[in-house]
C-alpha cells in the first residue's frame, strides 16, 4: 500500500509572470480591483486633501480650484488633472459599489458561485458605466 | 480563563476577527450616509460656487458629520492597508516601516483636513 501512494506534487513560490497569466473569473476582478482601488485613493489622499482645502479656504483659492480642471496646477496641464480625478472617481465608485457588494452578501448570505458571478458583473457595469457619466460631465461633454 | 493579556497578547496574523470586520463595514456604513448626506446638499441648490460649497461645510452639525467621516476614513483606510502590507511584505522590518509610513501619512492627512474644517 505504501508504495502505491507516490508523493503528491507540492507547487510553492509560484512566480509573479505566471499569477498575471491566470484568468480571473468576474468575482476575482472585482476583488482585486476593491483592493487596487483602495490604494490607489490612500496614495491620492494628501491631493483629496488638498483639493478640498483649497476649495474651501476663501473665494481666490477656489478660483484656484477651478482653474486646476482649467489652465492646470504648476507644470500640469488642466486635462491631466481631470484624469487623476476621473480615477479618483472610479476608484471611488468601484471602492463603493463592490464594498455594498461584500454587504449584501453578508446579509443575505448569497456566497454562491453563480451569485457571485452575477453580483460581480453587476457591480462592475455599474461602475464602470456612472464613471464613464461623470467623466463626461468632468471633460463638459454633456 | 484565557490569557492573551501583556506579554501572551498575540499580536501578529491576520485573524483579528470581529473587531476589524465590524469596523470596517461600520466605518464603511457612515461613510455612504456622510456620501449622500453631501450628494443632497451638492446636487439641490443650484449652481455651485464658492459661497454655496462653502455653506455646505460651515453648519456646526455639518461640521461634526465631517470630523466623524474623518476619523472613521483614517481607521478603515488603516484597516484596508494594513491587510495589504500584510498580505505581500513578509520582511518584518520592512511591514514595520510601511506601516509606520502608513499611519503617518493617515495621521498627516487626517489632521490637515480637520484643519481645513476648522478654519471656517
Amino acid at each position: 500500500m505504501a508504495e502505491a501512494l507516490k508523493p503528491r506534487p507540492t507547487y510553492r513560490n509560484i512566480h509573479i509572470t505566471q499569477i498575471l497569466q491566470y484568468r480571473l473569473p468576474p468575482a476575482g476582478i472585482v476583488s482585486i480591483l476593491h483592493r487596487v482601488s483602495g490604494a490607489v485613493m490612500f496614495l491620492l489622499l494628501p491631493f483629496i486633501v488638498w483639493l478640498l482645502d483649497v476649495s474651501l479656504s476663501s473665494e481666490i483659492s477656489y478660483e484656484q480650484f477651478t482653474a486646476a480642471f482649467g489652465v492646470g496646477i504648476g507644470f500640469v496641464p488642466g486635462w491631466m488633472v481631470k484624469l487623476l480625478v476621473l480615477g479618483l472617481i472610479w476608484a471611488y465608485l468601484h471602492h463603493f459599489i463592490s464594498g455594498v457588494r461584500h454587504l449584501w452578501m453578508d446579509m443575505t448570505h448569497s456566497v454562491t458561485k453563480e451569485q457571485g458571478h452575477s453580483s460581480a458583473i453587476v457591480t462592475l457595469a455599474s461602475s464602470l458605466a456612472l464613471t464613464v457619466v461623470l467623466g463626461a460631465k468632468l471633460f463638459g461633454l454633456i | 480563563m484565557q490569557q492573551n493579556y501583556g506579554s501572551k497578547r498575540i499580536v501578529v496574523g491576520a485573524h483579528y476577527g470581529m473587531r476589524d470586520w465590524l469596523s470596517q463595514r461600520v466605518t464603511a456604513g457612515l461613510m455612504a450616509l456622510f456620501t449622500i448626506v453631501l450628494l443632497v446638499q451638492v446636487l439641490f441648490g443650484g449652481p455651485l460656487g464658492y459661497d454655496r460649497w462653502a455653506a455646505v461645510f460651515s453648519a456646526q452639525w455639518m461640521k461634526v458629520l465631517t470630523f466623524v467621516v474623518i476619523v472613521a476614513l483614517g481607521w478603515h483606510a488603516w484597516v484596508g492597508v494594513r491587510d495589504i502590507w500584510m498580505d505581500y511584505v513578509k520582511p518584518v522590518a520592512v511591514r514595520l516601516l510601511l506601516q509606520v509610513f502608513t499611519i503617518v501619512w493617515l495621521v498627516g492627512c487626517t489632521g490637515w483636513s480637520v484643519q481645513v474644517l476648522w478654519r471656517l
